[in-house]
This record gives C-alpha cells, structure tokens and sequence, in this order.
C-alpha cells in the first residue's frame, strides 16, 4: 500500500503525510473535500468579521477625541451611529444567510442517496472495532477487527452498531464523525479517492481507553481489495511445522479461546476481535500498538500495561508456550 | 408612604435601621444571617474556590497532555479529573458565581434592603455549599465522577458506570438545581416587586435585565436537569429502565433532557456577563449604552432562542436532515442579538471618553476573546462542518473562548469593578493590569492552538496520543498558555490578599462616574442598604436625579419591612415585612444534604430524610408572634 509522498512509516503501520497522523484539513475523500471546503469559506468570512469589528472597537476606544459636540452636532451623531449599528445587524443577516445557503448545499450533497456495491457493519466495543463485511452482494461473510477495507473511488455503506456504550467513527481525512449508538440504526458513507490508508479514532468518551481506540481505513485498488476479500474468506492457515502446532494447542488450551476466534480451529468465541487472518493486520490493540512479534508478545503477556482496563487478561505462559504461540499467530495471514 | 426631598439621613435614623436590620454577634450570628448582602458574599467566594479547585484540574490534565504518551496521570484519574473540571466550572462555579452576583447587587441596584425571600436564600446557598463539598469529598476519597460532565448513558449507567461516582455526581447537580432555582425566584421577584419607586420596567438598569433574563432561563432550563438526573440516579439505584434500550428506555433521551437545559445553561452564564459590560462600558466611557431597548430586546430574544439550539450538541447521532436545517437556522440566528448588542457598544465606546482602567480592560479583552468563540459558534452550527469538529479539541478552543470570553473576563473585570463596594477597599491597579495581561495572553496561548489541534484529528477527553499524531507541540504551547493563566490567577490573589490587608479606602463611589444606585450608599453597604429609600428619576439612577435626591418616607425602622411596589410602573403599593435572621434554613439543608447524600447509599433515606427535612421545616415556618403584631383572634399573643 503506497501511502502519501514526503510521509514516513510510523509505529501504528501507516503513512503520515505532512506530519499529521489523521486531519480535516486533508481531504482524501468526496465528503470530506466538500466539508473542507465550507471550512474555508467560513474561515475567510469569519476572519473578514473579526478585522472588521475589532478594527472598529480599537478605533472607536482609541481615536482622537475632539471637544464635546454641542446638541445639534449630537443628533446627527446620534443618528449617525444609528444607521451605523443598524447596517452592522443588516450585513450579520446577509452574511448568516448566505451561510446557511453553503452549509444547506454540502448538506444536501452529503446526504445525496448513492449505490454501495457492498454494505460494512461495524460494531464498537470497549475498546476496538469489529468489522463485518455483509453478504450477499459479497461472496460470503468475512469479519476481522480495526480495519476496514475499500475499494478506493467507491462509496461503501458503514451500517454502525454498538452493544455497550456510545461510540463515534471519524476519519477525518475521509469525512465526518457518527455515533454508534446501543439500539439505534445509523450509518455513514466511507469512499476514499485514491488507494491509500487513513486513520480513525472514536471520537465519543466511552469510558477508560476512548483514547487507545483507533482503526485503520485502507482504500486499495478494486482489484487489491478483492484480493485481499478472497484471503479473508479463507479459514485460518493449518500448522506446518511442530512449533506452530504447539502454538495451536497453547491457543485453544489455554484462555485465547475463551474470547477469540480462529476461523476453522475449534476456537469460535466472540467476546475479543476474530484472529483468523490477525497477521495480516496492521496493528494490535486496535491501533494501540505496531503488529510485530514483540508488540504481540507484550500485549499477550500483560495487555493492562499497554491499555489499563481492556477485556484482554495478563496470560502466564512458559517461554516456550509464549515463543509457540506467537509463531503460530504469526501465520495467521 | 410618600416622597420627599432630603439630604444626608440622620444618624439616630441610621442607628435605628442599625439595630434592626444587623446580623447578631458571633458565629451563630453569623450562621443565622439572612442578609442577602453576606450570602451573596459567601457565594461569590465558594465559587471562587471551586473555579480554584477546577482550575488545578485543568493544570493537571494539561501537564499530562504536554507530550505524547505522558505518564503525569493514567487514564482512570484523567476521566475524573475532566469529569470533574467539567461538573466543577458548570455547576459549581459558573452558575453560583452568576447568581451570586445577582443576589447581592440586584437588591442594592433597584433600591431595596433584601431579596424578596431571604431565608430561603440562605437555604439556597447551604445546599449549593453541601453538594459542591459532598463531590469533593467523594473525588478525594477516589469516588470521583469519570463519565463526564454530561454523563451519557449508558456510560453513566447501572451497567458501565461503577461503584457510586455518577450516582455522587447525580446528586451534587441536584444540590445545584436547588440553589438555582431558588436563586432564579429570588432573583425574579425581588427585580419585579421591589423596584425603587419610579424604576419602571423601562428603566431598570441593563443588569437588572440581564440577571431578570437569566433568573427566567433557569426557571425553565433547571427542571429538565433535575428531571434527567433523578431518572438517572433511580435506573442506578432502583432499576427503573429509562436510558435502557433493551427494556424500552432510550440511551438518546438522556442527551435531549440534558442539551434541553445544558445549551440555555451557556446562555445563563453569558446573559448576566452581559450585563457586567454594559455596566462597566458606560461606567468607564461615562455614556449611556447606546440603543437601550435594542440592548434590552438582544437579551430577552437571545433568552427564548437559547431553548432552541440544543440539537446542534447532537449532530452526530443521526438527526433527520430537516431537523438538523432548523437547527443549524436557529443557531446561526442566535449570532443576531449577540452581534447588535456588540454594535451597540461599539458605538458606545466610540462616542464615549473611555477610562483605561483594570475592569475596563477586561471589557477589552471580553470583545477579542468572545468574538472568536461566537465565530467558530457559527460554524459548528453547520451540520456537516460539526461533523468534522464535534467532540475534538476545535469544540474544546470554541467553548472556552465562548465561556472566558463571554463570561470569565466580564467577571473578572466585574470583580474589580464591585470589589470596592463588596469589602471598601480597591484593588491595586498595577497588579489588576498584570493580573488582565497575563490571562489575556494565557488564554489565547492555551485555547488558540486548540482549533488547529482539533481539525488534525484530535478527540477530546483522551488520556494520551502518540507521537506520530504530531499533536505534541501544539499541546506543549496549550500547556504553556495553561501556566500563564494560572500565573495571572495567583496575580489576582496577590492582589485580593494585599487589598484586604490594607485600610478601608473606598468612598461611595470610587470610579466617580457610575450610575446604579448600589454607589450610592456606603462602600461596604449598610446591613439594611438605604437609610432613605431613593426616589428613581431615570434609566441611569444616579445621573439623572435631581439636585435633591427624593426619598421615601413612612417604613419601619424598629422592623424589617420593605416598599413593595407595582410590577410595571414601581408604583408604591404595600409594605412588607421580612424575616429576622434564623437559623432553620441551615438546618433545614443540613438535613437536606444528610437525605441526599444517604439516598446515594440506600433508597430507605428518602423515608427517614422525610422526617428528617420535615422537622427543621415546621419550626421554620412555626408562627412565631412579633412585637408590633396585630392581635388576631385565636392566635397567640
């Protein structure tokens, strides 16, 4: 995945362009280059606003006072000042409409009706997201955790659920936040232009870790995301060698299989994100961490060290087990 | 009752009105206190301590944002501490500080000896004290609410919220709710019955108009917080089920009853700011505000259209697209008012002779700073820009340059400018210009970088952020602006302690040209304000009277009575007699207090608190016979 020029590749496995991990003030995509847009405009008007109003207050409070005006001189002020405040609360109508006029057209062009070739839904968790891609306009279902993929140019339908608290999916590079919401329907378009990988974040206090809840957006080309649908439909990868198999057995003996599953191991819990295709992601923790083999092996061992507070327990394993099981992960690809 | 002309009140008139209206002596005098005159006074410094106190929150969260992945605070003590910040400027200093303002100078400015119900005034801030100390002990004692200020549910519910911190935070806000409302009554039917003769409606001062507004906004607003967080607190403790979506509830009722009054709550902070600078304005340039019933028309329309934005708080969660247009209209309608009352001073100051001084100042600084929180006020009222900023550090900038510009600076140059009438001493100028600087600077310095940081993709309420977010030194400039205001703060103290450890200096008027009647009198005031009850002749009391001043005549002096006059016109219509001070309100929220605080453990206290409150209430309202009463029949003599 290519990502911007001039970026560099950073600890959470993605690019960051112009020294911002995520922004609205780069826009990747259709919405959110619309909204940018407003933002400038608003920008412009209200910096117009501010110079002209402070520009009047510090002339007004500090400009040469002449002798005292008799009466008559007074009422033409008087009235003067009149007209003067008069047009000010005039020209903040026209402005306000003229706003509104915009901010109703990008409204209107966000909430356009548009044809999603597939549907995603997302589900919030304390703290991570579970990603479901739906059939049947895909082949079958595939679910994985803290990424979603697109196809770049294509508007894709997020349907967003949540089964604890309020959270909220923003990419900003993307376009704007919407809540997930226990027991309500709500839904947001993701469509990136070009391929590329852009960071979210939940964006609603939802408890201890709201902070260390991040995901990846990554756009590819059609092609690159059908290839990448095909491998994640496929069962996990079976055991070749003895390590691997000790990993395996230490995976489903031990508590990973209490809350994890591995797509054709015996291993089918939902409580933790599905690991079937886990090498092939891009970061653990839901963006907390790099997915190496060291950030794997500390989140396995004492996970409360890394996000104080998570589902995920400290796991006491014996060297050997610890070195069997993260090779065993590590073929999840 | 009648008017007549006189000059300087006799001394023996004085002694008599001494002796009447004075707290006793000592601690339980001062306990049993019903001068609104030393409740306002408790108020005003409670608040105080607890912007104190939420003001350390803030230093201590911005030092763990200085730097990336900062190790100052985990996560669990930075929920509480914003939690806490949030609940502590909100409820416990920002609308007690307003509405303490108003209980003490709204009596003095309209010309009367006391609020209409003084010792329901000091239940009021007996309770407001309780709540306020009840969260504190619960945050020290590691029961710190960490759900927010706004405490959504579920988050805040039976499920996720654990042990008993939101149930601690549901009920603090209704020990506030008590306090506000209260406040708001006093407030509405001091300014409308007892109104010095010939103050008619058309010329009340504007901060009589602006705390008027404000009084009627909690009226209005406060129930709904009382109604959402009662709801709450009974899912917690009685599992009732209204924010429980799988039993029929509704986790977004929540965020309506408590936009409802938290977007009007904005404006109860801002309205009585506004009518600090007015005040101040024309004090300091000696005009007239300019446009009178313009001024008065922005308040009360900025008053009813504050009950009209609380959806644009809710943006995100899915608002239908017709909704969010009337929304987003309102909105950007509410900057009307707001920008003619700014034209109005403008003018103001333009045709004025304006008068350097320290509150003056903050007036200056009220204009920079306020204006570029309306302006981004504007645009968060756009959907689909909200979309982008909503819940990040650009709503973070927006509400503090809102809530400092609108509210802190007008206070703070509102604290210089009645300072000398509240203790008889002035605060020292050349601090009060660093204590300006610093803040002024501080502030910017602080919340300017915010907008920037919220627009490259910072949320709010994160504990920490990565490094590759490139978040750190836009944080590290917030945390400096951060210092500097709290140096300027401790200026300010420096200042306060100085003042109060010199000699009473201030004459009746020590800015010479102020307008409201409160500068008429002493500078601290008499316990019963007016030996003579001032005659108004016009919108500016003071500017316009006559050479005589005329004064009414024919009120007790052996009693506490005060003039009741007619709601529109200030016609003389009765006299009123009003309590001696007692000790029953403190009683009365001691038990309050017990009942509320037991509720948070068990439901039974409300069964036992029943008793409890009922007690101190009958001897309150106990008939007690007082010397000059009628005989009546089959009462006691």
């Amino acid at each position: 995945m290519a990502g911007g020029p001039g970026g560099h590749e950073t600890q959470v496995g993605l690019v960051a362009a112009a020294g911002w991990l995520q922004s609205a003030l780069r826009p990747a995509g259709p919405d959110a280059t619309r909204i940018y847009g407003l933002w400038v405009f608003m920008l412009w008007i209200s910096a117009a606003v501010l110079l002209v109003v402070i520009g009047a207050l510090l002339y007004g409070t500090f400009r040469r006072r002449r002798s005292r005006p008799d009466s008559d001189q007074q009422h033409t002020r008087q009235r003067r000042m009149t007209r003067a405040v008069a047009t000010g609360a005039g020209v903040t109508v026209v402005i306000l409409f003229a706003f509104l006029v915009f901010d109703f057209s990008v409204g209107r062009a966000l909430g356009a009706p548009r044809r999603s070739g597939f549907e995603i839904e997302l589900v919030g968790h304390r703290w991570w997201w579970e990603v479901r891609y739906l059939a049947p306009a895909l082949p079958a279902r595939v679910t994985t955790a803290n990424e979603i993929h697109i196809p770049a140019g294509a508007p894709v339908l997020v349907r967003l659920k949540s089964n604890d608290v309020i959270h909220s999916l923003w990419v900003p590079d993307l376009t704007g936040k919407r809540d997930l919401i226990p027991g309500k329907r709500t839904s947001l378009w993701l469509q990136a232009d070009t391929p590329g990988v852009y960071r979210g974040q939940c964006a609603e206090f939802c408890g201890q870790q709201h902070a260390k809840m991040a995901l990846l957006v990554v756009a590819d080309t059609r092609a690159g995301f059908d290839q990448w649908y095909a491998s994640q439909l496929a069962p996990s990868a079976v055991p070749t060698d003895s390590v691997t198999m000790q990993g395996r057995q230490v995976f489903l003996t031990y508590a990973c299989a209490l809350c994890h599953t591995v797509r054709g191991t015996p291993a089918a819990a939902s409580l933790g994100p599905d690991l079937t295709h886990l090498a092939s992601r891009r970061t653990i923790g839901a963006g907390a961490l790099d997915n190496n083999r060291g950030n794997l092996a500390g989140w396995i061992l004492d996970a409360q060290s890394i996000k104080p507070g998570v589902d995920m327990p400290p796991n006491h394993l014996e060297p050997d087990e610890a070195q069997a099981l993260l090779a065993y992960l590590e073929t999840l690809k | 009752m009648t008017a007549t002309a006189s000059g300087q009140a006799p001394a023996s008139l004085r002694h008599a009105l001494h002796e009447t209206w004075a707290d006793r002596p000592g601690l339980i005098g001062w306990l049993m206190s019903v001068d609104h005159k030393s409740i306002g006074k408790r108020y005003v410094i409670t608040a105080f301590a607890f912007f104190l106190l939420g003001g350390l929150e803030a230093a201590v969260m911005r030092m763990q944002l200085a730097r990336p992945e900062n190790h100052v605070v985990g996560p669990d003590l930075y929920d509480q501490l914003f939690t806490m910040h949030g609940t502590t400027m909100m409820f416990l200093f920002a609308v007690p500080v307003m509405t303490a303002m108003g209980l003490y100078l709204v009596p003095l400015m309209i010309g009367s000896r006391d609020v209409a119900f003084p010792r329901l005034n000091a239940y009021g801030y007996y309770a407001y004290l309780i709540g306020g100390l009840f969260l504190y002990t619960g945050f020290f004692l590691g029961s710190g609410p960490d759900a927010g200020w706004f405490a959504y549910t579920p988050l805040s519910g039976p499920e996720f919220g654990i042990g008993k911190r939101m149930d601690i935070w549901a009920q603090t806000v209704t020990f506030t709710e008590i306090a506000g409302i209260i406040a708001a009554i006093e407030i509405i039917v001091t300014v409308f019955k007892q109104r010095a003769p010939g103050m008619s409606l058309n010329r009340m001062p504007l901060f009589v108009w602006s705390m008027l507004v404000m009084a009627f906004m909690i009226l209005f607003a406060m129930p709904w917080i009382a109604v959402d967080s009662q709801f709450l607190a009974m899912d917690r403790l009685m599992q009732t089920q209204f924010f429980n979506q799988a039993e029929g509830g509704d986790a977004l009722l929540w965020q309506h009853l408590f936009w409802f009054f938290g977007h009007p709550e904005v404006y109860i902070i801002f309205i009585p700011a506004l009518g600090y600078v007015s005040t101040i304005i024309s004090t300091f340039t000696r005009r007239e505000v300019f446009g009178y019933p313009a001024m008065v028309g922005a308040l009360i329309v900025t008053g009813f259209l504050g009950f009209a934005l609380w959806v644009h708080h809710m943006f995100v969660t899915s608002i239908p697209q017709i909704g969010e247009s009337f929304f987003t209209a309102a909105s950007a309608m509410i900057a009307i008012p707001t920008g003619v009352q700014f034209f109005c001073w403008i003018a103001t100051i333009w045709e004025g002779r304006p008068r350097f001084q320290t509150p003056f100042l903050f007036m200056l600084g009220f204009f920079l700073v306020f204006i570029i929180g309306g302006l981004s006020g504007v645009m968060v009222a756009s959907v689909p820009f909200d979309s982008q900023v909503h819940d990040t550090f650009f709503i973070v900038a927006h509400l503090h340059y809102v809530l400092i510009g609108g509210a802190v600076f007008p206070l703070w140059g509102a604290f210089y400018y009645w300072f000398p009438k509240f203790t008889g001493r002035m605060l020292g100028e050349t601090l009060g210009r660093w204590n300006f600087a610093l803040f002024f600077i501080g502030v910017n310095v602080a919340f300017f970088p915010m907008h920037l940081l919220g627009l490259h993709g910072m949320p709010r309420r994160v504990y920490t952020y990565i490094a590759e977010t490139g978040w750190g030194s836009l944080n590290l400039l917030a945390t400096l602006g951060a210092v500097t205001i709290a140096i300027s703060v401790i200026v300010f103290l420096v200042n306060v302690a100085r003042t109060l450890a010199a000699r009473p200096n201030a004459p009746d008027d020590p800015w010479e040209t102020s307008s409201t009647l409160e500068w008429a009198v002493s500078s601290p005031p008499p316990p019963y304000n007016f030996a003579e009850l001032p005659v108004v002749e016009g919108r500016y009391a003071l500017w316009d009277r006559s050479a005589v001043q005329p004064v009414v005549t024919g009120l007790r002096t052996d009693q506490r009575e005060l003039l009741i006059t007619t709601l529109l016109d200030a016609e003389p219509d009765h006299r009123h007699r009003t309590p001696e001070p007692t000790i029953w309100p403190l009683l009365a929220a001691l038990a309050t207090g017990t009942t509320f605080i037991a509720l948070v453990y068990t439901p039974w206290a409300m069964v036992i608190g029943a008793v409890l409150i009922a007690a101190p209430l009958v001897a309150w309202g106990w008939p007690r016979p007082r010397p000059g009463d009628p005989i009546v029949a089959g009462g006691a003599s």
